[in-house]
């Protein structure tokens, strides 16, 4: 696998070799003697941010005249080759787990780039704005409430008109980060999803179709009366797709936008920032939002690793969580709130070259 | 071995010795490259199965046997038994042939008995040529847009779950997909039947639907059935137009209009976020259970192919 890895990484350099002379050029103006140049900054893994993080740097290719080049080819991927170092950092929708961390050559930090939610989709006629309760959703994709007009789900939508339908569940059938963040949430709220199905990029689904990606999904349930599933927000507004409001801890019900999901993370943060924010205790916050992270090591002196190379790694990290914040809206990704910067910056701010502090 | 020792004895006449070994030392050297390029497709082969094979070692040691009889998939808790995607596999792969062998053999005979040359002929063929070129994430795509919704009527009307997705539309795709393949093999062999056994026949004072049962059925069977064959090898490795049609559950389908999984389909979704050791190998095993699977029914193939031909 590693080997795999490395080969596509070589063929993408080979590929941006050939391609792009430009970046080569540094510019010298009026004799002043910048920062040593560097080639490219490579970076590798989730899909989920790819639209956000390809504008973030063609920006910062246009400002900087920096090449980044970030290959979506899934958050595994990404970590699998930050931890085979063929990449200078790795970006990853779901913090990394123990065991992955244990894997890695040495300690890497976390920084949340922006935020993403997953929400709950419907097609049943008129499409009536619904709200749900977290057990509802768990009961629903466990398979334990079958009808729309159910009681339950009658009683917390007394306007809406609700048909004497059977539900039929949409998941996704590729492994994904969606279905992890979406699985985390049900597991906390639910005690039976905890045990079974559990949470995780792929399940034993109880109930329901499998359809590959948010557009499969997305697909499926346009197509089937009766239908509900659950895609990443921005997908849904995009696609202008039902969205349930969700009852979130604090027991208010809350519709998800960009700013209920940003709203989540105002909470406190452990230091490393490896956190779900499924169910946090936000009191305007969207119940089922996640950070995604870019990934770099702790040290950035490894192999023959140059320090301009790490300090232009840190500086786009560092721009990112800055400058790159104010992008995040318009392609409907949920900036990070305050408390998430200043985290983010600790964490940045912790990355050394040969025992140094890079910023 | 005469004749080709007075051809060279009149060749040393006119060309001499030299040229000779030059024109031996070429005809050696186009045999070893035939030879070599054939070696190294059944090492590519041999290649791929160790590769497998060791890949999945930490899989076969952590699950064994389990693996192919066990029903339940949950990578959460590294679980892992393929059994409903061995079924789903051959299930799709099984109705999608039945439903296509009355077409392929009926287009076969139109083309190799029927309409032999000429524009229509040719028009046909090409079509269904173009059939085959067809992606198939293409085929997966007008599935869902158009089968499905036929489909999902055909069971409200029936009085089965209405999920639209399924083993049966599937299969449906799976057939078109096929009938290109077996078509144009039927089309040859039945047009390679020797004119002088169907002169006879018609002599005898055979009709044309009697001179199909009696002397081109029996006389192509075996090519016939190599077609089939054909056809039944990418049915059951067809990932991307599966995975869009049949459901992706990971159950065992209860009847032809349940949704399910394949083995290709599991491994194309899941592969690339499959993060945990043991997970990766279980793909990597199921892989190299569908290269088996392939080969046995490859195998059975033949045999009854070799059963069936005339000679």
């Amino acid at each position: 696998m590693k080997t795999f890895y490395a080969a596509l990484v070589a063929t993408t350099l080979l590929l941006s070799a050939c391609g792009g002379g430009k970046t080569d050029e540094t510019k010298t103006d009026n004799g002043k003697t910048e920062e040593p140049a560097i080639k490219e900054i490579l970076g590798a893994g989730a899909t989920f941010p790819f639209p956000y993080y390809s504008k973030l740097f063609d920006v910062y290719n246009n400002e900087k005249k920096i090449k980044v080049n970030y290959q979506s080819i899934g958050s595994g991927g990404g970590i699998k080759q930050l931890q085979s170092k063929t990449v200078d950092f790795g970006a990853s929708d779901a913090p990394m787990s123990d065991e992955e961390l244990k894997g890695s050559p040495s300690p890497i930090v976390h920084i949340p780039t922006c935020l993403g939610a997953v929400v709950v989709t419907y097609n049943i006629d008129g499409n009536p704005g619904l709200k749900m309760t977290s057990d509802i959703v768990a009961d629903i994709f466990l398979g334990k409430i079958t009808k729309w007009n159910d009681k339950r789900i009658k009683e917390i939508n007394p306007d809406a008109k609700l048909p004497d339908l059977a539900i039929s569940v949409v998941h996704r059938s590729d492994g994904s980060g969606t279905t992890y963040i979406f699985s985390d949430y049900l597991a906390k709220v639910s005690s039976t999803w905890n045990t079974k199905p559990g949470k995780g990029k792929s399940l034993d689904w109880p109930v329901g179709l499998g359809a590959k990606g948010n557009e499969g999904v997305s697909g499926l349930i346009k197509q089937t009366p009766g239908s509900i599933g659950y895609v990443e927000l921005n997908y849904a507004l995009q696609n202008k797709m039902p969205i349930a409001s969700l009852k979130n801890k604090s027991g208010k019900f809350v519709t998800a936008n960009l700013e209920s999901t940003s709203a989540a993370s105002n909470v406190d943060l452990p230091a490393d920032l490896r956190v779900s924010l499924t169910d946090t205790d936000a009191p305007d916050g969207y119940p089922i939002c996640s950070f995604t992270y870019l990934l770099v090591y702790k040290n950035q002196k490894y192999d023959t690793r140059t320090e301009a190379q790490a300090k232009g790694t840190v500086n786009l990290v560092w721009w990112v969580i800055h400058d790159g914040q104010k992008y995040a809206k318009d392609l409907d990704y949920a900036p990070l709130p305050e408390k998430a910067i200043k985290a983010a910056e600790a964490n940045v701010k912790s990355v050394t070259f040969d025992n140094k502090p890079i910023l | 071995m005469t004749i080709n020792r007075s051809y060279r004895k009149i060749k040393l006449q006119y060309i001499g010795r030299k040229e000779i070994r030059r024109i031996n030392f070429t005809e050696a050297s186009f045999k070893k490259m035939l030879l070599l390029s054939a070696i190294g497709l059944v090492v590519v082969l041999l290649a791929i199965f160790v590769t497998l094979l060791i890949s999945s070692l930490p899989s076969i040691k952590a699950i064994g046997v389990g693996f192919i009889y066990g029903k339940t998939w949950d990578p959460v808790v590294d679980h892992y038994g393929g059994l409903p995607f061995l079924i789903g596999t051959l299930l799709t792969a099984l109705l999608a042939l039945i439903i296509s062998i009355p077409f392929s053999l009926a287009v076969g005979l139109f083309l190799g008995e029927y309409f032999r040359s000429g524009v229509i002929s040719g028009i046909f063929k090409n079509i269904i040529e173009l059939l085959a070129a067809i992606p198939s994430v293409i085929y997966g795509f007008w599935g869902l847009f158009v089968l499905v919704p036929l489909v999902r009527s055909l069971e409200t009307t029936l009085g089965v779950p209405p999920y639209g997705v399924g083993i049966f539309t599937s299969s449906i795709i799976l057939a078109i997909m096929i009938i290109p393949y077996s078509v144009s093999l039927t089309a040859q062999v039945i047009s390679l039947v020797p004119a002088n056994l169907k002169e006879a026949a018609y002599s005898l004072g055979a009709t044309r639907f009697e001179v199909i049962k009696n002397i081109i059925l029996p006389y192509t069977r075996s090519g016939i059935f190599a077609g089939i064959l054909l056809g039944l090898g990418r049915a059951l490795g067809e990932t991307m137009a599966v995975t869009m049609l049949i459901g992706n559950s990971h159950i065992i389908p209860t009847s032809i209009f349940s949704p399910g999984n394949t083995m290709a389909s599991v491994i194309a979704n899941e592969f690339t976020e499959a993060t945990g050791d043991i997970y990766l190998s279980a793909l990597i095993e199921m892989g190299l259970f569908l290269f088996v699977v392939t080969t046995i029914i490859n195998v059975i193939g033949r045999r009854v192919i070799k059963r069936f031909s005339i000679n």
